[in-house]
C-alpha cells in the first residue's frame, strides 16, 4: 500500500526524519518496503503561460512561442503538438536542472533562438509515458516554482501490511499507528454534516445477517461527466489509483483516506428499492469489470426489485454503474461482517480494494463520517442537490472487553512491564482500559478486528514497548537425555556410503512428469495434483527414479561423461496416500572417471550391485540379503528423448 | 720357458685394462673366474710354483701374489662401481611422478540443502531438540484449521496450495508437524521438524518445492525472551559469526505474539548492500508464541503450558551460507553445481 507523507501529515505530525519514521513503523509491524520521492530532484522549473504561437519558418513540426515565465516574456521553440496560446505548462528556464541531470541552456533551433524548454510529464519524471506538454490547471500562479505549485515535495511510503492489520489500510489507519508510536495525538479534521437540500431518499432493506448497517444518500443533478479536481486525482495517482470520474474518484478517495469502501449507483438504473440479501443459487450478475458471473447462496448481494447489482463488499454491478451521462446518484456506505465477505471475491478471482478491507474488518463506527466526507467532496467536484442521510441498521455492533492479566503478560513475554506503561500503551492504541487489582479490562476500538483474546493484547503491548527491549533470556537446559538405538542406522550413514563411493546427492521434485513415470511404471496409478504448476510436474512420484532419470538426462545434455546420483525422499502411493522413505540411485557412463595409464569401461550391473552390497554391508547385514531376478522395465535414455524398451 | 715375472706383469696389465673396460657385472665375474678361478690363469701360475726351486719359487710367488692382490682389489672396486651404477639405474627406472592423478573412484558429495539441514539439526540437537517428521500430503485440518487458519482466512491466500481432487493437499509449511507432535507427545516437548514443503508458485525467486525447519518448544514457563535467546544463539552458531538479530512484529495465525526474524546482513555486516537491499538486515525466519487456540486444538491446556514456535527456509539459509544467488540451481541437479559442495 502506498501512503503519501503529505496526506499522512494532515492527520498526524510525522516529524522531519523520514528514515526514523519508517524504522519505527517497521519495528512496530508495519514494514516499510520502500521510500520514494514523488518527483525526482530538479530545479528551475516554473509554471509558464503560453501567450502566442506561430509556425517555425524552417521546421514543419516546431512552433515558436511567446511565453510568460512570471517575470518577463521570452521566446521558446517547442515541438509538442498540443502547444497553443492560453495554456499553462511547465517551463524549464535557462539554467534549470532536469531530473536526469541535464542543464537547460539557451539554444538556437533551426536558426531561431529558444530561452528554455516547455516540458512533458515524462521529461519531468512524473509519468512513464506522456503525450505532449503537461497541461497545468490554469488557476496556478504563473512564475511559481512547479514543485511548490503541484506540491511535488512529497514522499511515498510503501507499506507491507500483514493480513491482521486491515485497520491500517488507510491514511487514517497509518496515522493512528504513527500517533501511538510517536506519542503524538491524531489530528482528526472536523467533518461537518452536509445539510440536505432535497428530501429524496431510496428505500433500503437488510435481509442478510452479514450486513449490520447500510447508510445511503441520494444526490441529484450532479454535473454529468465531471472530473475530479487536480489535487484529488493527484492524490489518487500517488496512491496508485487511476482517476475515472469525479464520483468514482471520491469513493476511492474516501476508501484510501478512511479505509471505508463505498459505492455509488446511477440512481435512475435502480428499480423500486434496494435489498441486502444472499444471492440465489446460480443467480446471474454482471460486475463492473464486465464479467458475467453465476453466484452461490453464500455470496451477499445488493439487489433492486429486478436484479443483483454486484457482490456486496467486493464489486458493484455494471448495469447501475456511474457513466458520463449520470446525473442522479445513490451513495452507499455499509458495514459488512468480515465472515460474510471473506473468500467470496477470491472464488471469482477478484481481490478488490473493497473486499480486502471488508474481509479484514472495517471500523463499524465509520460509515456516517465517510458519507459526509464523500458528499462534501462530490459537491465540490460535481455539484448537485443533496438528500438526507438514511441509516438502515440490523444490529448494533459493540466490542466486549478482554481481560489482560499482568502476571500472564510477564510470563508470556519473560519480562514484566510496569503497570503504568501497559495502561499507557493500551490507551495510545485507542483502547478503553479499566485497571483493577492485577488486571485490566480492555475494550478494543471499533477498528481493531484482530484483538479478541488476551494474547492479542500482550502482542500489542510488546509491539509498542518494542520487541528489541525485551531482554534475551536463555531457558535452563533439560537434563533429560534421549536414548540412542543401535538397531536402526541413520540415513546419513547410508547416504554417506554412497557419497564415499562417488555419488552426488540430487534433490528432485516430489511431483514428476506422468509420461516418464508411465514408461517406468506402466499401468500404475499415481496421485494427480488438481492444480499442478505444469503438466510436466503434475503427478506424485511412485519412485525416486523418474526424477533421477531426468536429472541424469539433464547432466548428459551438459556433456557429463559420467553421472552417479542418489536421492533420499518419499515416494507416494495412490493407494491410501502411503508415503514411503526411499533411497535410489542412478549411474551412467564409465566405471571410474577418465584414468591415465589404463583403459576404462562402461558401468555394468555388477558395479552397481557392489554399491548396493556396500549399502547392505553398512547396515551390518549384507549376508542376510540375496538377489533375485525381477521384472524390470527399462528405458533407453539419451540426452534428447526417452523411449520405452522392454529388457530381455 | 719365459721369465715368469714378465709374463705376470703383462698378464696383470692386460687384465687391469680388461677390468677397467668391463661394463657388466656378469662380464666382470667371467674375468674374475678366468684370472682367479680354480682353473684361472693366475691360479695356474701359483700351481706351477711347486715345480720350481725354492729361491725362484719365493721370488715368483711374491710377484704372483702381488699381482693377485692387485687384480682382486681391482675386481672388487670395479664390482662396487658397477653395482652402484646398476642401483642408480634401477632407482632411476623405478622413480614415479607423484604429481600424476590417482586412479579409481572419486568422492561424491551431499546436496548443499542437505548439508545445511544436517547443520541445523546438529545445532538444535545440542540444545536438546528431538527431530520429528510428518506426512507431506496433509489434510486441511492439520495444515490450516488446527493452526488457527479457518476457511476464507486471508492468510490462506498467502499459501498457494497444491490440492488433490479429494481436498487433501501438499503441506504448505512444516507447521502441521507441530500439530502432530503435540498431539502425539503432549507437553512438555522440544522438537524440530525439517522437511519438504510445497507452494504453487514458480518464478525467479520461488520454486514449487522447498525445505523448511520448524521448531517448537512447549513447557510450563516458556517465554518470548527464551525464544529470542534460542534463535539468536542459533544464528550466531549457524553463521559462525557474531551476527546481530532483531525481531520485528508480524502476523502468523498460529502464533501470538508473532515476529519476523531479521539478522544483520552476513554479506556486508549490516552496512547495506545488494543482498540486503541496502537495509542491512536479512529476513531469515518467522516465529512467535504458540496461539492458545493451537494448544487447545491438541488438548494442551494453554493456562498451564506456553510455547514458542519458529520456522525457517533451508534454501534461504543455504543461499546465505554458500552465497548462492539463484534458487533455481537447487533442483537442476547439475553436477557442475553439486561438485562445488564436496
Amino acid at each position: 500500500m502506498k501512503i503519501s507523507l503529505q496526506w499522512l501529515s494532515e492527520w498526524v505530525d510525522v516529524g522531519s526524519d523520514i528514515k526514523s519514521l519508517a524504522h519505527s513503523l517497521t519495528m512496530a509491524g508495519l514494514e516499510i518496503e520502500g521510500i520514494s520521492a514523488v518527483a525526482p530532484a530538479m530545479s528551475g522549473i516554473v509554471v509558464a503561460e503560453v501567450l502566442e504561437t506561430h509556425k517555425h519558418p524552417d521546421a514543419e513540426k516546431l512552433s515558436v512561442c511567446r511565453v510568460n515565465d512570471g517575470k518577463q516574456e521570452i521566446q521558446i521553440v517547442c515541438g509538442a503538438a498540443n502547444v497553443r496560446a492560453g495554456i499553462k505548462v511547465p517551463l524549464a528556464t535557462v539554467g534549470a536542472l532536469m531530473p536526469k541531470g541535464m542543464e537547460i541552456k539557451k539554444a538556437k533551433l533551426r536558426g531561431v533562438e529558444s530561452f528554455g524548454m516547455l516540458c512533458s510529464a515524462k521529461e519531468l519524471g512524473l509519468a512513464e509515458e506522456s503525450n505532449g506538454l503537461l497541461e497545468l490547471p490554469t488557476k496556478l500562479t504563473t512564475g511559481q516554482n512547479l514543485i511548490d505549485a503541484l506540491r511535488l515535495d512529497d514522499t511515498i511510503l510503501e507499506v507491507n501490511l500483514t493480513p491482521n492489520r486491515g485497520d491500517c489500510m488507510s491514511v487514517l489507519g497509518v496515522a493512528r499507528e504513527v500517533a501511538a508510536l510517536n506519542g503524538k495525538s491524531l489530528v482528526v479534521p472536523a467533518q461537518s454534516a452536509v445539510t440536505a437540500t432535497i428530501q429524496d431518499s431510496f428505500p433500503v432493506r437488510i435481509e442478510s445477517t452479514g450486513c449490520c448497517k447500510f447508510v445511503s444518500r441520494v444526490i441529484r443533478g450532479i454535473k454529468p461527466g465531471a472530473r475530479s479536481p487536480e489535487w484529488l486525482s493527484e492524490r489518487l495517482r500517488r496512491a496508485g489509483v487511476r482517476s475515472i470520474s469525479a464520483v468514482v474518484d471520491v469513493t476511492n478517495y474516501v476508501l484510501l483516506e478512511l479505509g471505508q469502501p463505498m459505492h455509488a449507483y446511477d440512481l435512475n438504473r435502480l428499480q423500486g428499492g434496494l435489498v441486502v440479501r444472499q444471492a440465489r443459487d446460480q443467480e446471474d450478475t454482471t460486475l463492473l469489470d464486465g464479467k458475467p458471473i453465476k453466484l452461490t447462496s453464500d455470496v451477499m448481494v445488493i439487489a433492486d426489485e429486478k436484479q443483483a447489482h454486484g457482490m456486496a463488499g467486493v464489486m458493484g454491478g455494471l448495469d447501475s454503474a456511474i457513466g458520463d451521462a449520470t446525473t442522479d446518484i445513490l451513495l452507499e456506505v455499509a458495514f459488512f461482517e468480515p465472515d460474510a465477505i471473506a473468500g467470496r471475491g477470491r472464488r471469482y478471482g477478484l481481490v478488490t480494494d473493497a473486499s480486502q478491507r471488508f474481509e479484514r474488518g472495517v471500523d463499524f463506527n465509520l460509515q456516517e463520517r465517510a458519507m459526509e466526507r464523500a458528499t462534501q467532496l462530490i459537491l465540490e467536484a460535481a455539484g448537485g442537490q443533496v438528500g438526507p442521510v438514511q441509516i438502515v441498521s440490523s444490529k448494533v455492533k459493540t466490542r466486549s472487553p478482554v481481560t489482560l492479566r499482568h502476571q500472564r503478560l510477564g510470563r508470556l513475554l519473560g519480562q514484566p512491564i510496569a503497570t503504568a506503561n501497559v495502561t499507557a500503551i493500551l490507551n495510545s492504541l485507542g483502547m478503553s482500559v479499566a485497571h483493577q487489582g492485577d488486571q485490566w479490562q480492555v475494550t478494543p476500538p471499533s477498528w481493531r478486528f484482530d484483538l479478541c483474546i488476551e494474547a492479542d493484547l500482550i502482542e500489542e503491548v510488546a509491539r509498542i514497548y518494542g520487541y528489541d527491549n525485551i531482554v534475551t533470556t536463555p531457558a535452563p537446559m533439560s537434563q533429560r537425555l534421549r536414548g540412542i538405538t543401535e538397531r536402526r542406522i541413520s540415513i546419513e550413514r547410508i547416504a554417506g556410503v554412497l557419497v564415499d563411493r562417488g555419488y552426488h546427492e540430487a534433490i528432485t521434485y516430489s511431483f514428476t512428469d506422468p509420461k516418464i513415470q508411465q514408461i517406468l511404471f506402466p499401468n500404475q496409478p499415481a496421485l494427480t495434483l488438481a492444480n499442478p504448476i505444469s503438466s510436466e510436474l503434475s503427478v506424485m512420484r511412485l519412485s525416486l527414479w523418474p526424477g533421477l532419470v531426468q536429472a541424469l538426462m539433464a547432466n548428459q545434455r551438459r556433456q557429463q561423461p559420467r553421472v552417479r546420483l542418489f536421492e533420499t525422499g518419499r515416494q507416494f502411493s495412490s493407494d491410501g496416500y502411503v508415503e514411503t522413505d526411499m533411497l535410489a540411485g542412478i549411474v551412467s557412463g564409465t566405471v571410474a572417471s577418465k584414468q591415465w595409464g589404463e583403459g576404462t569401461r562402461e558401468v555394468d550391473f555388477f558395479d552397481v550391485k557392489a554399491d548396493v552390497e556396500a549399502l547392505l554391508g553398512a547396515a551390518g547385514s549384507a549376508d542376510t540379503f540375496s538377489f533375485d531376478r525381477a521384472e524390470l522395465h527399462c528405458i533407453r535414455v539419451n540426452p534428447r528423448e526417452y523411449t520405452a524398451m522392454e529388457h530381455p | 720357458m719365459s721369465e715368469p715375472s714378465t709374463d705376470i706383469a703383462s698378464l696383470s696389465t692386460a687384465a687391469l685394462n680388461e677390468i677397467a673396460a668391463c661394463h657388466g657385472l656378469a662380464d666382470l665375474d667371467q674375468i674374475r673366474v678366468r684370472l682367479l678361478g680354480k682353473k684361472g690363469e693366475l691360479t695356474n701360475q701359483l700351481k706351477n710354483l711347486g715345480s720350481m726351486d725354492p729361491d725362484a719359487r719365493r721370488a715368483a710367488g711374491a710377484v704372483i701374489n702381488a699381482a693377485k692382490d692387485t687384480l682382486t682389489s681391482a675386481l672388487d672396486a670395479r664390482r662396487e662401481a658397477l653395482q652402484a651404477a646398476e642401483f642408480e639405474r634401477q632407482l632411476a627406472a623405478e622413480t614415479i611422478d607423484v604429481t600424476l592423478p590417482g586412479r579409481g573412484q572419486t568422492i561424491g558429495g551431499f546436496h548443499p540443502v542437505t548439508r545445511v539441514r544436517q547443520r541445523i539439526e546438529a545445532i538444535f540437537r545440542q540444545a536438546g531438540f528431538d527431530i520429528v517428521d510428518g506426512p507431506e500430503i496433509e489434510d486441511d485440518w492439520h495444515n490450516f484449521a488446527a493452526l488457527n487458519i479457518p476457511d476464507n482466512h486471508p492468510a490462506r491466500a498467502m499459501h498457494d496450495t497444491f490440492y488433490f481432487g479429494d481436498g487433501r493437499l501438499l503441506r504448505t509449511h512444516t507447521s502441521p508437524v507441530q500439530v502432530r507432535a503435540m498431539k502425539n507427545m503432549q507437553a512438555p516437548l522440544r522438537v524440530i521438524a525439517p522437511g519438504r514443503v510445497y507452494r504453487c508458485d514458480s518464478d525467479m525467486t520461488h520454486t514449487p518445492m522447498f525445505h523448511q525447519v520448524e521448531g517448537l518448544v512447549v513447557d510450563e514457563n516458556v517465554s518470548f525472551a527464551n525464544l529470542k535467546a534460542v534463535l539468536h544463539e542459533f544464528m550466531k552458531v549457524f553463521f559462525e559469526a557474531d551476527v546481530g538479530m532483531r525481531l520485528r512484529p508480524s502476523y502468523f495465525p498460529f502464533t501470538e505474539p508473532s515476529a519476523e526474524v531479521d539478522i544483520s546482513c552476513v554479506a556486508c555486516s549490516g552496512k547495506g548492500c545488494r543482498v540486503c537491499k541496502q537495509t542491512g538486515w536479512l529476513e531469515v525466519a518467522g516465529c512467535g508464541m504458540v496461539h492458545p487456540n493451537v494448544l487447545r486444538a491438541v488438548n494442551i491446556d494453554p493456562e498451564k503450558f506456553t510455547g514458542y514456535a519458529f520456522g525457517m527456509g533451508v534454501e534461504r539459509l543455504t543461499m546465505l551460507r554458500y552465497k548462492i544467488n539463484d534458487i533455481r540451481l537447487y533442483f537442476e541437479n547439475d553436477l557442475n553445481f553439486l561438485k562445488q559442495f564436496n
